[in-house]
């Protein structure tokens, strides 16, 4: 998926009016045929992730990692001494073995998508915030078609921010996958409806998914004891909301590789109607 | 800090003396910790802005005697990651990797087998973390430790926090001469005192306040 696709440019071209003429309703008539019963078959049989881009916001990934393997990009946004973003070539790779592993967990289950890595953190933490939007500010501008994100934060400020992005791209046609907090805690941006916020269960198989019927979590993914990949060569079983969500980034690379053309919206659908709690379990 | 919250601060600092009670309750946590979870160690780890270290601030079980006070850059590692991100982590049967390379395996520092970490929040700040260490290798770690770890470590942050303001009272009084100082100390002797002595240093403060105030 190369370059811009036709359309992808449609749905970006902006609208004259925020309405639609009699004229224009073929204009925005959708390329997918869908079945009278979305299975996961439909959504994901046999796909591998090839020609989706997910990106990885987080502490680095470690790209000899034999469980990651090549990435398509490595950059680290921080700030300079008057607070300008500066965005670089990523030499030190993952800096705490998180993002290695997030990174890990999408190659097992798709394969074939590429990987980028931005990272977000690292030497020093005043101004945290404000790189994290600026990383997340980044990822969005790239176009990447997941963005996978194990973090918030807690600062109100920022939410606003934040939103904006979040909202941005949706609209783009990003798939934003974050971290549901572990604590009983107020952060951003997982809370909002634009994102695709991830929780996490209990149960082994890493395509077993539910979808929450209660938000702000919509979906829960494997997150317990889960095998993944750590830096120094290492590999650990983790647990927490922040691995569960690269499982969810992954399906959603799959649900993207065989059909590229759903938005966000209709990835959550295809989501909701294949969870495990839905119509997937069959 | 107005005026009225340095006195305050004074007061405060002259009755509790010193941040040493809040250490207490910091051991006191991370103690507990340890023993529910059946690990060997636990520590609490503050954020220091300054220097932008994260530095042990209690310590039990292993490295008891020498990480105390040991500070290290919050930039890298786990606890960093904890930290940075405000996230619960929990990392278990960490191994080699038999497909890596050995030459380069050994290069990132020292990891324990396992650990769970919590940061801990005030607010919107992230004061600093709480780990546990090396929990037994036959336990299965479940969401419900997780939501335990949760609370310990919220707990350690009320904690924390009035540590941190028992120090800027103490870093107040000591920046201002004898002015709170001796706010400060007249407090503590009252405090200090039992029975008919303290009821008649309190009456002799309220003459004193009467006295003053007109």
């Amino acid at each position: 998926m190369d370059g811009v696709t036709a359309h992808e440019e449609e749905a970006r071209r902006p609208l004259q009016a925020w309405s639609l003429p009699k004229d224009d309703v073929g204009a925005i008539a959708l390329p997918s045929q869908w079945p009278e019963r979305v299975t996961r078959e439909w959504a994901w049989g046999d796909a591998t992730g090839e020609g989706v881009r997910v990106c990885i916001l987080d502490s680095g990934v470690d790209a000899a990692h034999p469980l990651v393997g090549e990435l398509e990009s490595a950059v680290t946004v921080s700030l300079d001494e008057d607070e300008n973003v500066v965005v670089a070539e990523d030499v030190e790779g993952d800096l705490a073995g998180h993002g290695t592993a997030c990174a890990g967990i999408v190659r097992a289950l798709a394969p074939e998508c590429s990987i980028a890595s931005i990272r977000v953190l690292g030497k020093g933490f005043t101004g945290s915030g404000l790189i994290l939007l600026a990383g997340l500010r980044y990822a969005v501008e790239q176009g990447f078609h997941v963005i996978n994100m194990s973090l918030s934060t807690t600062k109100k400020p920022f939410a606003a921010a934040l939103h904006d992005l979040a909202d941005s791209a949706y609209f783009q046609r990003s798939v934003l996958v974050a971290s549901a907090h572990n604590m009983p805690v107020e952060s951003y941006p997982w809370r909002f409806s634009s994102v695709l916020s991830v929780g996490s269960h209990e149960e082994e198989d890493p395509f077993t998914f539910f979808y929450n019927p209660s938000p702000p979590v919509e979906f829960f993914g494997r997150g317990v004891r889960v095998r993944a990949a750590w830096i120094g060569g290492k590999s650990v079983t983790a647990s927490g909301n922040s691995f569960a969500t690269p499982h969810l980034a992954a399906i959603c690379a799959l649900i993207l590789s065989k059909h590229p053309e759903l938005t966000p919206f209709q990835v959550k659908n295809v989501l909701y109607l294949t969870a495990s709690n839905v119509g997937g379990g069959e | 800090m107005t005026e009225e919250n340095d006195l305050r601060a004074a007061i405060a600092a002259g009755v509790i003396g010193s941040g040493d009670a809040y250490r207490e309750l910091l051991g006191a946590i991370v103690e507990v910790a340890r023993s529910i979870f059946g690990a060997k160690a636990s520590s609490i780890l503050l954020f220091d802005d300054d220097t932008e270290e994260l530095v042990f601030e209690a310590v039990v079980g292993e490295g008891e005697g020498e990480l105390l006070g040991v500070r290290f850059p919050a930039g890298h590692g786990i606890a960093g990651w904890v930290l940075a991100t405000r996230t619960p982590l929990i990392i278990e049967d960490v191994r080699e990797d038999p497909r890596f390379a050995q030459d380069v395996a050994e290069d990132t520092g020292y990891v324990p087998s396992g650990l769970m970490a919590a940061p801990l929040l005030h607010e919107e700040r992230a004061l600093g973390v709480l780990e546990v260490l090396d929990r037994p290798e036959q336990s299965t770690f479940s969401l419900a430790e997780m939501d335990l770890l949760g609370l310990f470590a919220n707990q350690a942050a009320i904690a924390v926090d009035l540590l941190l303001r028992a120090r800027q009272a103490e870093r107040l009084l000591d920046g201002r001469d004898d002015e709170l100082a001796s706010v400060a100390r007249l407090a503590a002797i009252v405090s200090a005192l039992e029975d008919e002595r303290r009821e008649a240093g309190i009456r002799l403060l309220r003459e004193l306040a009467d006295t003053l105030g007109d």
